[in-house]
């Protein structure tokens, strides 16, 4: 017990780690992803079809190829090439990511509003930014809570792919300390940490979903 | 009782349709139909399904688009077409200005379900009038009065019945103040003990002299509340005329087998 008690402070010092990197990649990455649906449902089809090369991209090819491409590769691309330091580095690949994901998931919740939605707001004068905004949006978030959630968290364990720029997160931590030691109690640690983070998520997506529940019959 | 037509408005004309076509691929749905309403005429359309009367509607108001003929909507040009030519609509701005001199009310209510009865009503005089809370709450209030759900404002419409929602939906367009409105078989989607309930508000919004186009296949309100019944039948009208006397005597083989069948 005492063992565990004095893993917990360079352990919480990685969770901090994973953390970061899990808000700042969520908070970019959902209007990223809003933002990558709406084109892709536009009228307009060269906005579309780029839209879709670029989720098919992000899809297609694994998320670890894309953190060392950002890291190691994109400095050497010309024009947009920049050095990131690691951490932004993991930022920017992650999001990228992951808006791609959330994009898909939007269209789907957007593509879900019956036609009626649409037809109602449009007799009564609204545009199409108005009906969006307005009409379907608000619709679209409740429905599409529940993959939501599971993109979620499936982003707080994807954190730990971050080992390979050698940033010090949760599970990276947890394997030095297995290594030094030579016992497997700070993996488990690790997974409670995992699982107390999750929890946490699932029980914010659950009031979310029972917050929109209010409405439905 | 059947309002009757006041001579004074006789002469203005709300929507004037000409020569309307329209095809969906290659079936045509509409083989070249033509309407006039006059200020607070209630005329309804009936025919068997398939006959094109919703799709027309529809084209009314820029739910779905012509292929060729001229809707002019209270003097002004919606879409155009030259000769034989493809119909050419007015600007996007033009057709959302025209088409909020219509309301229209829909078989499947098409409540915003994510709002409250109150805020279903208040929604578009806000965002798309521009107009105050303080101004339009005491109207929705008087609307929904009028439609008889006051103790329903703050409900969610799943929360409401078939008869109740097309009544929301009825209070919805009204806030809007249209000059016309278009009913697309309003009462198809209840149960027939709540028809009766809607009828009976779009029978007060006659007497009120509201200019009203009515898809339905309600018979008995076509009979004793529209002043005017055009029956469709193929993507044309086949017959139309006062509605008692179209009733009484209705002249054409297929309006009299119609009718039939359905009375």
């Amino acid at each position: 017990m005492e063992y565990v008690i004095s893993l917990l402070g360079p352990m919480t010092a990685g969770a901090l780690v994973t953390l970061k990197l899990f808000f700042i990649t969520l908070v970019l990455s959902i209007p990223m992803g809003l933002a990558l649906a709406l084109m892709r449902i536009s009228r307009i089809k060269p906005l579309s079809s780029l839209v879709g090369a670029y989720i098919w991209l992000m899809r297609g090819t694994p998320l670890m190829l894309q953190l060392l491409f950002v890291y190691f590769a994109l400095p050497f691309v010309p024009v947009i090439g920049v050095r990131l330091p690691d951490f932004p580095a993991a930022v920017v690949a992650f999001a990228l990511n992951y808006a791609a994901y959330f994009a898909e998931i939007f269209r789907a919740g957007i593509k879900s509003i019956d036609r009626g939605q649409y037809e109602g707001a449009k007799v009564l004068g609204m545009t199409y930014a108005q009906t969006m905004r307005r009409i379907v949006l608000p619709q679209m978030w409740a429905r599409i809570l529940p993959p939501v959630s599971n993109e979620t968290i499936t982003l707080v364990k994807d954190t730990s792919l971050i080992y390979v720029l050698a940033l010090n997160d949760l599970l990276r931590v947890a394997r030095g300390v297995v290594q030094r030691d030579f016992t497997f109690t700070p993996f488990i640690v690790a997974g409670g940490f995992y699982l107390g983070m999750t929890l946490v998520l699932t029980w914010v997506f659950q009031h979310l979903e029972n917050r929109h529940a209010k409405y439905d019959a | 009782m059947p309002n009757t037509m006041r001579d004074t408005a006789k002469s203005e004309v709300m929507i004037s349709a000409q020569g309307i076509h329209k095809s969906f691929g290659h079936v045509s749905v509409l083989r070249g139909v033509s309407l006039t309403l006059t200020r607070g005429e209630v005329v309804a359309i009936i025919g068997p399904s398939g006959s094109g009367k919703s799709t027309f509607l529809r084209c009314l108001n820029h739910l779905e688009t012509i292929d060729r003929g001229t809707i002019v909507i209270e003097g002004e040009v919606l879409a155009r077409s030259e000769g034989e030519g493809k119909a050419q609509y007015v600007s996007e701005a033009e057709i959302r200005k025209i088409g909020r001199k219509m309301g229209m009310v829909f078989q499947s209510f098409n409540l915003f379900p994510h709002m409250t009865v109150l805020e279903n009503i208040i929604e578009a005089p806000l965002i798309v009038k521009g107009m105050k809370r303080e101004e339009i709450i005491p109207k929705a209030e008087k609307l929904l009065a009028k439609v008889g759900l006051s103790a329903k404002r703050d409900a969610y419409p799943n929360h409401l019945s078939g008869g109740q929602k097309q009544r929301v939906a009825i209070a919805r367009a009204l806030a809007m103040e249209p000059d016309i409105l278009l009913f697309d078989e309003p009462t198809s989607a209840l149960d027939p003990e709540l028809t009766g309930e809607v009828l009976r508000t779009m029978r007060e919004l006659a007497d009120e002299h509201m200019t009203m186009l009515v898809v339905t296949h309600e018979m008995g309100f076509a009979r004793e509340v529209a002043n005017r019944v055009i029956f469709m039948d193929g993507g044309d009208i086949v017959e139309q005329g006062p509605s008692e006397a179209f009733f009484a005597a209705p002249q054409h083989e297929r309006t009299k087998a119609f009718l039939h069948n359905m009375l």
